[in-house]
């Protein structure tokens, strides 16, 4: 089970446009499609399907309603999409504070030796 | 395996950077234009030096002007003043944000214009009232109060510069309430002076 949970979160955050979205929806309740594409720069098709990879991994979930009369599409993260956003977040922070401490480490190698 | 996670090209400090970014775009209004706010200052200096000439100055012939007509001007001119400011802001933040190649109307700043809007129209109202009632002496001090309450608020939507504006505004406000003589001059330097400062801030820190 938990590697197939890797593999899906591999497969949702591996893409630049996939990784926006979710950092757009992590700090906005919801976000409509129009507002989505106009601030990535995507067409509709490319933005559309890469929403769809994020909905099937059920990271987000969908709303449709209607403005006046035109219908408005909007997204919004689910709790696994927050946890699953989160914890790539602090993996993130996790590997930089690595490298940091790495290269800390190896530079006092180096003082020790003169 | 873990770095599977991570996209192909980027550095985990890259990443974060891009993820922020991203954050912030998509919740703050970011083409606010700092030269708008450097413009609304001088027009608010105008519109200060002229009531102050009205006042004043012994040369003007305001002596003969009934009261009621000194109040129609005042009130012309700041809505004057108004229109020009806005309708200057609306028009550079539309231009600074198309060469950016960012869209004037996003959640951001339908965001940052309703949290604007409440402060600011019930200052309207509140100072209407004030007229109403001839307290004539506590305007200045209520209009920089209602609007450094907006600007504080909803700085949390654009340009972070405008909290500190907001503050000097309500800082100001207070001023003018407990010395109502100095009334014009801290409206002069909160709408005039100190947008010219902050407007310039902002200018050269988001547009050069």
């Amino acid at each position: 089970m938990s590697v197939d949970s890797r593999e899906g979160y591999d497969k949702a955050f591996d893409h630049v446009v996939r990784l926006r979205i979710m950092s757009i929806l992590m700090v906005n309740e919801s976000y409509d499609f129009t507002s989505l594409k106009l601030l990535l720069q995507v067409t509709d098709g490319n933005l559309a399907s890469h929403l769809r990879h994020l909905e099937q991994a059920k990271f987000v979930k969908v709303e449709k309603s209607f403005s006046g009369r035109k219908p408005l599409t909007s997204y919004r993260l689910t709790q696994e999409g927050r946890k699953a956003f989160q914890a790539h977040l602090d993996f993130l922070e996790k590997l930089i504070l690595q490298n940091k401490s790495f290269k800390s480490s190896t530079t006092n190698k180096q003082a020790e030796k003169y | 395996m873990y770095f599977k996670v991570l996209l192909k090209m980027k550095k985990p400090e890259d990443e974060l950077a891009a993820i922020k970014s991203m954050m912030e775009r998509s919740t703050r209004f970011l083409s606010l234009s700092g030269l708008s706010g450097i413009l609304a200052g001088i027009y608010a200096l105008g519109a200060s030096g002229m009531a102050w000439y009205w006042f004043y100055s012994p040369n003007s012939n305001t002596e003969l002007l009934s009261f009621r007509e000194i109040l129609n001007r005042l009130l012309l001119l700041g809505m004057v003043t108004l229109i020009a400011a806005v309708s200057t802001a609306y028009l550079l933040s539309k231009k600074k944000g198309t060469a950016a190649t960012q869209p004037f109307w996003s959640p951001a700043s339908k965001r940052f214009l309703q949290s604007l809007f409440l402060p600011v129209a019930l200052g309207g109202f509140f100072c209407f009232a004030l007229l109403h009632e001839s307290a004539f002496e506590l305007i200045p001090s209520a209009m920089l109060l209602f609007y450094g309450i907006g600007l504080v608020q909803s700085a949390q939507f654009t340009l972070g510069e405008i909290k500190n504006l907001g503050f000097t505004q309500l800082l100001l406000g207070l001023i003018a309430a407990f010395f109502p003589d100095f009334g014009l001059l801290c409206w002069a330097l909160g709408f005039g002076v100190f947008h010219l400062v902050y407007g310039s801030l902002m200018y050269y820190r988001h547009e050069r």
